[in-house]
């Protein structure tokens, strides 16, 4: 086996870089995903039928726009959304563009990622909280999201690793990371090698996001511990 | 004053529209216990969330001290509700929180000053023994601890009026005992008028003053605890008092069945003995049991006599003449 041409991109801090882009798109991407996808989520459950605040168009028109969104597989949502990144970042090129449209895909997964966690929110809890005069916004604030917190992160995990997964797939329009070495240096030069050196770099970075993420949901956690 | 006025609630089902309650009449006292009691399904836990308006009536008022609750805007529906306080079967703590952050929840939602309701939220936990257990979370408590930080918490913000929904249906006889003694101190000594939701007729007769009997969504009768259970007039409320009524899960008799209550004036005396000495009536004791109604001690027990009209009247003339109350089966 060749290993010259992989030695060549280590010296060349290709390999780093790679590692850098890859972290950096991914965190950069899950960070707006959930700034758009927390509130939406929230917004998903409190208008439910059975939520806090039932508003049945709202929840039926937001759960259309997610739906459909998520329905879409990444790879023609990422080439359909470059004309909204120009509009947004100014051009459909890389790794700005690419967060762009990684945030458009992840927020409606997002979305019902903290919906489903803060349904696991024991319904007599937030009637307490009603009887007690709680408003609707304090309910959610003071009520839904410190009790779903460990729920919550353990999501945040799943998404992370999930947007770490479509951000290998950016390469295809331009975007760096480890997904563009592996198909810029290896499938294209038939080079299996750098194909699995960033194929365990991705399992590397991924099991570190799971781990920590994983020690930090379960230490906010104050249901188990004696 | 809780007055509820012409209650009728109504749910929108698939099948159709299912009523919950229909035409409540009621008037709670300031200071007295008052309970509801009922069957699963009876209504009774829709009617005490019609109190606070978890649940809006369909029909009716809901008159607090004189103000019709359900006319209020929602702001001053939600301050309303600071001053009722609710504890509830599964206890309904914020499993996030500490013991001590629970009891402030209800400050910091009345807008109090941290400090402020620390102080306060600690005086609460002295008052129902879990001064110890201040930093502790829910999931290491055991249910009757659980249940009194839920009292404390219901206390905080210092309500006139507190309302339990099957606050002992989860827990065992012994701490049932413990949290029913609590409710009846802080009526006593905090002067909380309370509202107590159950199916069970021990804790109706432990701590409540007067109760009304839910059954199919009206009210079947109200008065008195003592009145109630010495004199029942409704089949429920006579189920209810007494459980898995033997009478009616034996098989029926030749003879005739009375319901005797001994209070604590008679409860001295051999009655029985004396049936069968002066009466000459053989009669079977089909059940018995203790009670303590109101703080005074209630035997009541089912006889059943020979099916001959001259010996039952007999034995009426006796329970008549020794003033013993009873009721024909």
């Amino acid at each position: 086996m060749n290993t010259e041409w992989l030695a060549k991109l280590w010296n060349n801090n290709v390999l780093q870089l790679g590692v850098w882009e890859t972290i950096y798109m991914t965190l950069l991407a899950t960070l707006f995903a959930y700034l758009i996808g927390l509130p939406l989520g929230l917004l998903l459950r409190v208008t439910d039928t059975d939520g806090i605040h039932p508003i049945k168009w709202l929840n039926s028109v937001l759960g259309v726009i997610v739906n459909f969104l998520r329905s879409m597989p990444f790879i023609i949502l990422m080439v359909a959304m470059l004309p909204v990144a120009k509009f947004i970042v100014g051009t459909s090129l890389g790794n700005r563009a690419v967060i762009v449209t990684l945030v458009i895909a992840a927020a409606p997964y997002v979305a019902r990622m903290v919906e489903s966690s803060v349904k696991e929110v024991d319904a007599g809890v937030i009637e307490a909280a009603q009887a007690m005069g709680t408003s609707s916004f304090q309910i959610v604030w003071k009520v839904l999201i410190p009790e779903a917190k460990p729920s919550l992160i353990i999501g945040a995990v799943i998404s992370t690793v999930t947007i770490l997964g479509y951000s290998a797939m950016a390469a295809t329009i331009g975007g760096g990371g480890l997904g563009q070495i592996a198909i810029v240096y290896g499938h294209q030069r038939s080079d299996q090698l750098v194909i699995w050196v960033c194929v365990v770099l991705i399992a590397i970075i991924v099991q570190v996001i799971q781990a920590v993420g994983m020690r930090i949901a379960h230490r906010v956690d104050r249901r188990i511990r004696n | 004053m809780i007055e509820i006025q012409n209650l009728n609630k109504t749910y929108d089902a698939a099948s159709g529209p299912i009523t919950a309650l229909r035409d409540i009449n009621l008037t709670i006292e300031d200071g007295e216990i008052f309970g509801i009691i009922g069957l699963s399904g009876a209504g009774k836990s829709t009617l005490v969330r019609c109190i606070n308006l978890l649940e809006r009536p369909t029909s009716g008022k809901v008159v607090l001290d004189g103000q019709d609750l359900t006319a209020l805007p929602r702001k001053a529906l939600l301050h309303t509700r600071q001053s009722i306080g609710m504890i509830f079967q599964g206890f309904n703590l914020l499993e996030q929180r500490t013991v001590l952050k629970n009891v402030c929840f209800p400050l910091e939602i009345a807008g109090v000053k941290k400090s402020d309701a620390r102080k306060r939220a600690a005086e609460l936990l002295e008052l129902v023994g879990l001064s110890d257990r201040a930093n502790a979370y829910p999931s290491q408590l055991s249910g009757g601890q659980k249940q009194r930080v839920a009292i404390a918490r219901a206390l905080a913000t210092k309500p006139k009026y507190l309302l339990c929904d099957e606050a002992t249906s989860a827990l065992d006889p012994t701490t049932t005992q413990s949290i029913l003694a609590l409710l009846k101190q802080i009526n006593q000594t905090l002067g909380v008028t309370i509202v107590v939701i159950t199916h069970e007729m021990r804790v109706i007769e432990q701590i409540c003053d007067r109760v009304a009997v839910i059954d199919q969504s009206r009210i079947a009768e109200i008065g008195k605890v003592s009145e109630v259970f010495v004199n029942p007039q409704s089949d429920i409320a006579k189920a209810l008092i007494i459980p898995n009524n033997p009478v009616t899960s034996l098989p029926p008799c030749e003879g005739r069945r009375l319901r005797l209550v001994f209070d604590n004036r008679v409860s001295g005396e051999p009655i029985i003995s004396r049936i069968a000495m002066e009466c000459h009536v053989p009669v079977n004791i089909v059940f018995a049991d203790t009670r303590f109604v109101e703080g005074n001690a209630y035997g009541h027990m089912i006889l059943e006599l020979p099916n001959d009209e001259n010996q039952i009247q007999a034995v009426l003339r006796f329970l008549n003449a020794n003033h013993i109350n009873y009721e024909e089966d």
